[in-house]
């Protein structure tokens, strides 16, 4: 296999958990509420996913609890952003803060441990034999359900009735609400989903993509994965390419590091990756005059 | 008999200073679960935090020790925040200015008199411009500020640990990831019998002092509180939000530089990998907690400090990991804003024809 297969094929393994992260982000700010608390967020959950893994002896139940963890740790942000109405930037950020703390406090004792079970390789049959893209095509179940769920989240978001309520909520809740939609209960629901699938990210890393539990982990990937956010315009498709693409760049430090530049500094590649995306996206959303959901960040109250 | 919410007509300093102070009890019982599945008695564990920070002198020096730079990157993001320019970046600003500050001791080739100021300059200055390129990114194109401080936090911890592992790393250092001592003329003195450097000291009141005055005298400070409060008015009011953005950033920045010089020339005596436990980050709560007022933030940095102080001391004696911090970092600001909303309303029981008001 030459390089740009090899590539292609561990940038997708690398991308997995930053497209999760980013479609559960994008739901949750279609709907209006920001959640910066992602690493927060992923890092629980990479931690629960591991825990339960190691308890249970199947990487399944791992995926499953981190889900679960994800979801509910997410809830906090849900209930003093929907119910509070607090500003959502610094409550984002208190969860996260609390996430990476929480879990390394509750995580010490599985540092270094192995992991007991590991998730199957899956070939796909025929696909697997095209050149260069066949390499997509030999991974483990889970990236293949990040792609199919992101163009399920896709269908749903324009698609369906329930895609076209999140969008109302996120863009005119009072309209959404005058309509007879509980805002509330709808945002509730996208920040819920955003943790389940901020979660199942996070597992991702610790029950695949490097195996094993250790503080700071994350590295950083839930900040990765609000950039990508902007960077996709709120649209599921838009993070299967995103995700990818940052893939990529995750994997090209270490085919970089073979030619001598310091690893340090390759480290540092993703970061500023993330700030060359976000100027691009804006300047691309300034041209085409398109932007954020309209009510993003903005708590709603119903008057009276 | 019936029981409601209803919003204050006015929120005095009194229901705000209040409720901050709840916030923060409310939130230790919730850390003391966390400590108690860690296998630890809460009641003991917050007995040896309180004697470890505030019990004994030692321990009362190291939380002012502390409060160095955590005050100095606090009282900077009262600034931002006031303008609501959320700069998460402290920590790399910090990390930046104890790098200037290091090559100005030891690759400069300075005369020495003038060693010490240039590193402060220095240390200001590149931690002032670490704060440029998210307060243009904000300010020009509306990119949010929190994600691009944050990954510049990222980016200044891989250059630290280029500069520290590759061209900087001392030569009589063993390998170890860190750069050679300053010589005597490049560090800071401290006051005898503790490591309080007090040219520092000396800088975080003076600063305190100067954004207090600024903000509550002048034409800049009313300015940054008209942009943070109500950016669309300050537009018609011919204020540059622009402007604005690009002030509070700098002088935050600059002041987190301050304090990274601070950490190397004062305690250190070197640039080292760990040069900050989170200072930066740690920094934010302080900051809500005391209000968004500079002298408030000083008064929370200091007990945000012993709170760290105390953090180390169980750190050791009961085998915590040392994220703990940002347990208690997360916990205590989601009560603070949570407290805040609060604060502005309040519990109105109706009984009869009565109204009772909590």
């Amino acid at each position: 296999m030459d390089i740009a297969a090899s590539i292609l094929a561990e940038a997708v393994r690398a991308g997995t958990p930053l497209m999760l992260a980013t479609l559960g982000e994008i739901y949750c700010e279609r709907s209006g509420v920001l959640n910066l608390g992602l690493d927060g967020v992923m890092t629980v959950g990479a931690l629960a996913g591991f825990a339960a893994t190691w308890l249970t002896g199947s990487v399944w139940m791992g995926l499953i609890v981190a889900m679960l963890i994800g979801g509910l740790f997410s809830l906090i942000h849900g209930f003093t952003s929907i119910s509070l109405g607090v500003n959502q930037t610094v409550s984002g950020l208190a969860l996260a803060m609390l996430g990476t703390g929480i879990s390394s406090l509750l995580g010490a004792k599985y540092v270094g441990l192995p992991l007991r079970d590991s998730l199957p390789v899956l070939r796909i049959p025929v696909l697997t034999e095209i050149p260069l893209v066949g390499g997509l095509f030999c991974h483990d179940p889970v990236v293949y359900l990040g792609m199919v769920i992101s163009i399920a989240m896709w269908l749903i978001l324009f698609k369906t009735r329930f895609g076209i309520i999140v969008r109302a909520v996120g863009e005119k809740p009072e309209a959404a609400d005058a309509a007879g939609v509980n805002v509330y209960l709808v945002r509730y629901l996208c920040v819920f989903l955003g943790g389940v699938l901020g979660g199942l990210g996070g597992a991702y890393v610790t029950l695949s993509y490097t195996p094993g539990w250790r503080e700071g982990v994350m590295m950083g990937r839930g900040w990765i994965a609000l950039a990508l956010t902007i960077f996709s315009l709120w649209n599921p498709l838009g993070s299967l390419i995103g995700a990818y693409l940052f893939g990529g760049v995750e994997v090209l430090q270490f085919h970089l590091q073979e030619y001598g530049v310091p690893a340090s500094l390759l480290g540092a590649l993703p970061y500023v990756s993330t700030i060359v995306v976000l100027v691009a996206s804006s300047l691309g959303l300034l041209r085409k005059r398109l932007g954020a959901p309209a009510a993003l960040g903005t708590p709603y109250r119903r008057e009276g | 008999m019936e029981i409601g919410l209803e919003r204050r007509p006015t929120v005095s300093r009194r229901i705000n200073i209040s409720a901050r102070i709840l916030a923060v009890l409310l939130s230790l019982p919730l850390i003391g679960l966390l400590f108690a599945a860690y296998g630890v008695n809460p009641i003991d564990a917050y007995l040896r935090i309180f004697t470890g920070a505030f019990g004994s002198p030692y321990g009362f020096s190291e939380t002012i020790v502390k409060m160095l730079p955590i005050g100095l990157c606090a009282v900077g993001l009262t600034l931002a925040y006031r303008a609501r320019v959320l700069n998460i970046g402290a920590e790399g600003q910090l990390i930046m200015g104890s790098m200037a500050a290091t090559w100005v001791a030891l690759y400069s080739g300075l005369p020495q008199s003038v060693t010490i100021v240039v590193m402060l300059l220095a240390g200001f200055i590149l931690g002032a411009a670490w704060a440029l390129l998210p307060a243009l990114l904000k300010s020009r194109l509306n990119i949010n500020e929190v994600i691009v401080t944050l990954m510049m936090n990222y980016i200044s911890l891989k250059l630290l640990d280029y500069v520290v592992t590759g061209p900087w790393r001392g030569l009589t250092q063993w390998g170890f990831p860190q750069t050679d001592p300053f010589p005597s003329y490049a560090r800071f003195p401290m006051i005898v019998g503790t490591r309080i450097h007090y040219y520092t000291l000396t800088l975080l009141l003076a600063s305190t002092l100067v954004l207090y005055v600024l903000m509550k005298r002048t034409k800049i400070g009313y300015e940054v509180k008209v942009v943070g409060g109500n950016p669309e008015a300050a537009k018609y009011a011919g204020i540059s939000v622009t402007k604005n953005i690009l002030l509070v950033m700098l002088v935050s920045g600059g002041l987190a530089g301050v304090a990274g010089v601070g950490e190397v020339a004062g305690i250190h005596g070197r640039l080292i990998r760990g040069i900050s436990p989170g200072y930066g980050y740690t920094a934010i709560i302080p900051t809500w907690l005391g209000g968004l007022d500079p002298l408030g933030v000083l008064v929370a940095s200091f007990f945000i400090s012993g709170l760290m102080v105390g953090g180390d001391t169980i750190q050791v004696s009961l085998r915590l990991p040392s994220s703990l911090v940002y347990v208690f970092n997360g916990m205590i600001l989601l009560f603070i804003i949570s407290s805040e909303v609060l604060a502005r309303y309040r519990i109105v029981i109706k009984t009869g024809g009565r109204r009772i008001w909590i």
